[in-house]
């Protein structure tokens, strides 16, 4: 394992993910998530806005380190905000 | 469109496939992550850097110079090979012998190791050698690839349109044997003209194919490496490097671990981002049909 | 909408009339249009072999000829640089070694991909979609982004420099690409034939392999295909996992290239060589390739 180079943020970071994805596969089986249409034009599951968000939040990440020199903290906080409203209403 | 059944226990029969691709993505994706944040000299020897890498690379002018020219390359390459494999597919005949003997020529370029596509080109487009740059000579064209940027380019794009239109051709060419003889002689009754019959008739049903044709062409276009790799080397200076090749240069040539693994994932989000618009778009015609 | 369908109304109305002068002028037109078609067929395929066609002209000569001037046929035969490739172990090795790991990976791509195939095609379950489109998102993905942690993943795990590795690696191409074509070939064999099987007592492995196997054996037919093609053709992956024991060879050929110039007769050769294999896979596979092309899953 030494050689993939593991350190404690990247390990953070990875275990959050599979949390949520475990988290997420355990609510899907509680109560199934149903398609609906939010302000995403399109018809989307829960699964599919998780995925929306995370991507975009990957993009707004890249932009605020490209853009401005401000503590990445504010981008995960804006982006967490922005995840709630699109699990919401998206 | 058959219901499926609800059955978790087809999680057993796509397991295999989970686990071998995981293998070779999400652990080389880790590792990616990983290398992205730090400074590596040797495995025992390296420094936690934060976002250093991404600013550098973001804002890094050759990652733009590259990123606009691998748009410009992938978007003159769709912009010729759809029309030109559509036409082919309307030239290909349907039926018997010739339709088979067709089929296999037009599919020769797209079984040939890339690396000997490049290759092929390089002993083409060479003045002393090559046909193509003896022909371009003959003609009164001053012609080099390998020292003329726009020579350069022009030898690149011709290689993938070589190289690739028979794709667009044969998605198309089986996209139109999906239409039923019944309209053509429709049409025939009405008069139609060919044009009317390509707009009304065969258009519509390409678009399917088309759209993965364009998917596929885009996606493959963008990781483009071996071909100009073999016959420009990126060069004349870097006119045609594309992504993936200052990707491996900055890797393996400079060994550059952390601003590399920073690209890497960049380019990788931006497939992404592609990818799933495109997958998106595909499944709701579906849906619709 | 009522203006239209009276039109066409008249307009059938008249060919009613006239049907036998318009019929034949249209046919006239339709011939017309077949011969161009021809015609422009025929170019297009004599300007696309061009290039392989000076490749194989060129493999027949020799060097001095090669670079004293151009000839649309060798002046002076040869089969010395194909003596050379089959003569020479350190060549003709990167032939077998290509092949080698080319069907491992058409073996394993298949196995693994015809059950998760099947159970895409008939089942729903909890992340289905977001899997599908994970598996795609692979098959997009340039092995570029992945090179540097394939390097060393297969070296900690000690596959470094053998046909497996290269095999493996290639699977993350060619396994999402097997389940889209194999998916596609399987939605169109009709459920009832499953249910009507299970109902007869089959048990699921049974079934799979003596029922519904056979019913998509052209389905299979086209994925080991294209799992060939792209396998095949692949070299920045088979060249980072390789040094000596499985080079293929598409890096063999780099040594063509030496401090006294280019052997381009060799050179020529050895790419004719990596021709052929394509060429006699696409001949048993002709009929089918247009269904595979059709399900528009490559």
């Amino acid at each position: 394992m030494e050689w993939m180079s593991w350190t404690l943020p990247t390990a953070l970071f990875f275990s959050g993910i599979a949390i949520i994805l475990i988290g997420m596969t355990a609510w899907q089986i509680v109560s199934p998530s149903i398609e609906r249409r939010g302000f995403i034009p399109l018809e989307t599951t829960r699964g599919d806005r998780l995925f929306i968000g995370l991507l975009s939040s990957a993009f707004i990440h890249l932009a605020f380190v490209a853009l401005t020199n401000a503590d990445l903290a504010v981008a995960t906080a804006l982006c967490v905000i922005w995840m709630v409203i699109l699990m919401r209403w998206g | 469109m058959q219901t499926k059944v609800e059955n978790n226990k087809a999680w057993f029969l796509v397991m295999p496939v989970f686990l071998i691709v995981a293998f070779s993505a999400i652990i080389p994706l880790m590792t990616v992550v990983n290398y992205s944040v730090q400074d590596i000299f040797d495995p025992y020897t390296r420094y936690f850097v934060g976002t250093e890498w991404f600013k550098q690379v973001m804002l890094d002018s050759r990652l733009h110079e590259a990123l606009l020219r691998q748009f410009i390359y992938s978007f003159t390459i769709l912009a010729i090979e759809v029309p030109l494999g559509i036409c082919v597919a309307l030239m290909m005949p349907t039926k018997g012998r010739g339709a088979s003997l067709a089929l296999i020529l037009v599919a020769i370029p797209l079984l040939i190791p890339w690396n000997v596509v490049g290759t092929i080109w390089q002993i083409f487009g060479r003045a002393d050698i090559g046909l193509f740059g003896a022909f371009m000579a003959e003609i009164g064209v001053d012609y080099n690839y390998a020292s003329n940027t726009t020579d350069a380019w022009l030898t690149v794009i011709l290689m993938d349109v070589w190289h690739w239109t028979p794709l667009v051709a044969l998605l198309c060419y089986s996209g139109l044997r999906a239409i039923p003889e019944v309209y053509y002689q429709a049409a025939r009754i009405d008069q139609a003209s060919r044009w009317a019959v390509f707009r009304h008739i065969q258009l519509p049903k390409l678009t399917n194919v088309l759209i993965i044709g364009v998917l596929l062409r885009f996606m493959d276009s963008f990781m483009i490496y071996t071909e100009p790799f073999v016959l420009t080397g990126g060069g004349p200076g870097s006119s045609t490097t594309f992504l993936s090749q200052s990707l491996v240069q900055q890797a393996i040539g400079q060994f550059d671990i952390g601003p590399a693994a920073a690209f890497s994932l960049v380019y990788f989000l931006i497939i992404l981002l592609v990818c799933w618009v495109f997958y998106t778009t595909i499944m709701n015609m579906q849906k619709d049909k | 909408m009522t203006q239209a369908t009276t039109t066409q109304h008249n307009r059938s109305k008249s060919i009613l009339t006239e049907q036998a002068p318009v019929v034949s002028i249209a046919d006239r037109k339709a011939k017309n249009a077949t011969l161009r078609g021809r015609i422009g067929l025929i170019v297009y395929v004599v300007l696309l072999l061009l290039p392989i066609y000076w490749l194989v002209n060129m493999s027949f000569k020799t060097n001095t000829e090669i670079l004293s001037g151009l000839s649309f046929f060798p002046q002076d035969f040869t089969f010395a640089n194909y003596a050379k490739i089959f003569g020479d172990p350190t060549w003709y090795m990167g032939y077998v070694n290509s092949i080698f790991y080319v069907s491992m990976n058409m073996v394993i791509s298949l196995v693994v991909a015809l059950p998760a195939a099947y159970a895409f095609s008939r089942y729903k379950f909890v992340g289905d979609k977001h899997m599908f489109f994970w598996l795609l998102s692979n098959r997009m993905a340039p092995p570029a982004v992945f090179l540097l942690p394939f390097f060393q993943l297969y070296s900690s795990v000690g596959l470094f420099d053998t046909h497996i590795a290269v095999a493996l690696a290639h699977c993350l191409f060619n396994v999402p690409l097997a389940v889209w074509i194999l998916e596609g070939f399987m939605s169109g064999v009709p459920r009832e034939i499953d249910e009507t099987a299970y109902i007869d007592g089959y048990t699921f492995p049974r079934f799979f392999v003596k029922i519904f196997i056979p019913l998509i054996r052209s389905g299979i037919g086209v994925t080991a295909f294209f799992c060939f093609m792209f396998s095949w053709v692949e070299l920045l992956l088979a060249r980072t996992l390789t040094s000596v024991e499985a080079k293929p060879i598409a890096a063999i050929m780099t040594r063509t290239v030496s401090a006294s110039g280019m052997d381009w007769g060799l050179l020529a050769a050895a790419g004719v060589l990596t021709i052929l294999p394509g060429m006699l896979v696409i001949y048993f596979v002709r009929n089918h390739v247009a269904k595979g092309f059709a399900l528009g899953r490559v």
